[in-house]
């Protein structure tokens, strides 16, 4: 069975601008939509806050493991299961984590950037999405309004 | 939550070894194989074409049973096993989440990127 998720995505801008995107903590957080504390620094926890109306209680917690100038950068991140509330602050600690790996290279019209999560197999099976619809759907239907947001401003730049 | 409630997902959680590991075996997928017509099987019914031993194909079959992919009821003398396929859709469930959010953050990366 699949341990792993693997995405590929053909982006039309240079790799150094890519590479910022992604190792620049501000310019991470713009996309991610988190706010993050401070620079992103291989062995050290990266801690913020994540920036979703209504699920800015939810923390972001990552320990950064590479960062290889325009080729690689990675990070351990939790699944805990469920993010806690407002009142109820969690402790991510002994949650078990997964690698995120954000890999890129250089291509003619741009950079393809090789996303994978890998370590599902150390999840213990009950990780499931009721933490997620306990919130009334709110996460999900976020992303849906976000979806929908980004797509109408950005059918004029897809070819 | 209560901390009952707490300590009894803590307990489940702990009982269900992952899920993957047990997977990750020829043997135990080619008994999953079988167990997928949804039919209670008994030992010996698994055992007839298999090289392995009654006693390896118990063992196996614990494996299964621990993680709660298969469930043995008793019949008269014997145990019967039958496949239970929730906590596998639970994992495919949650990866296909994960990998939904990604589409949609590295979407916006693209966005914010080629803009």
């Amino acid at each position: 069975m699949n341990d792993r998720i693997e995405k590929r995505i053909a982006l039309k801008a240079p790799v150094s601008r890519v590479w910022r995107a992604l190792s620049d903590y501000r310019e991470f957080g713009e996309w991610f939509r988190v706010k993050l504390d401070g620079p992103f620094v291989p062995g050290q926890v990266s801690r913020g806050r994540i920036t979703y109306p209504g699920y800015e209680h939810v923390k972001w917690e990552a320990v950064v493991q590479k960062m290889d100038h325009e080729r690689l950068f990675s990070f351990t991140w939790p699944h805990p299961k469920s993010f806690g509330r407002a009142d109820i602050p969690l402790d991510y600690s002994g949650e078990p984590t997964t690698l995120v790996e954000f890999r890129l290279e250089k291509t003619a019209s741009g950079t393809l950037l090789v996303l994978t999560e890998s370590g599902f197999d150390k999840l213990p099976a009950d990780r499931r999405l009721e933490a997620f619809r306990r919130n009334d759907g709110g996460w999900t239907e976020q992303m849906k309004n976000v979806e929908n947001h980004v797509s109408k401003n950005h059918v004029a730049q897809t070819p | 939550m209560s901390h009952r409630r707490r300590s009894s997902i803590a307990a489940k959680r702990q009982a269900r070894a992952p899920v993957f590991a047990a997977l990750g075996d020829e043997t135990r997928l080619s008994l999953i194989a079988k167990l997928c017509n949804r039919q209670p099987y008994s030992i010996s019914q698994l055992t007839q074409d298999s090289k392995l031993t009654r006693q390896a194909i118990t063992k196996h079959l614990r494996v299964l049973e621990s993680v709660g992919i298969v469930h043995s009821v008793r019949t008269g003398r014997e145990s019967r096993f039958e496949f239970d396929p929730e906590p596998i859709t639970g994992i495919r469930e949650y990866l296909d989440f994960v990998s939904e959010q990604w589409d949609r953050a590295l979407f916006r990366l693209k966005s914010f990127v080629e803009d």
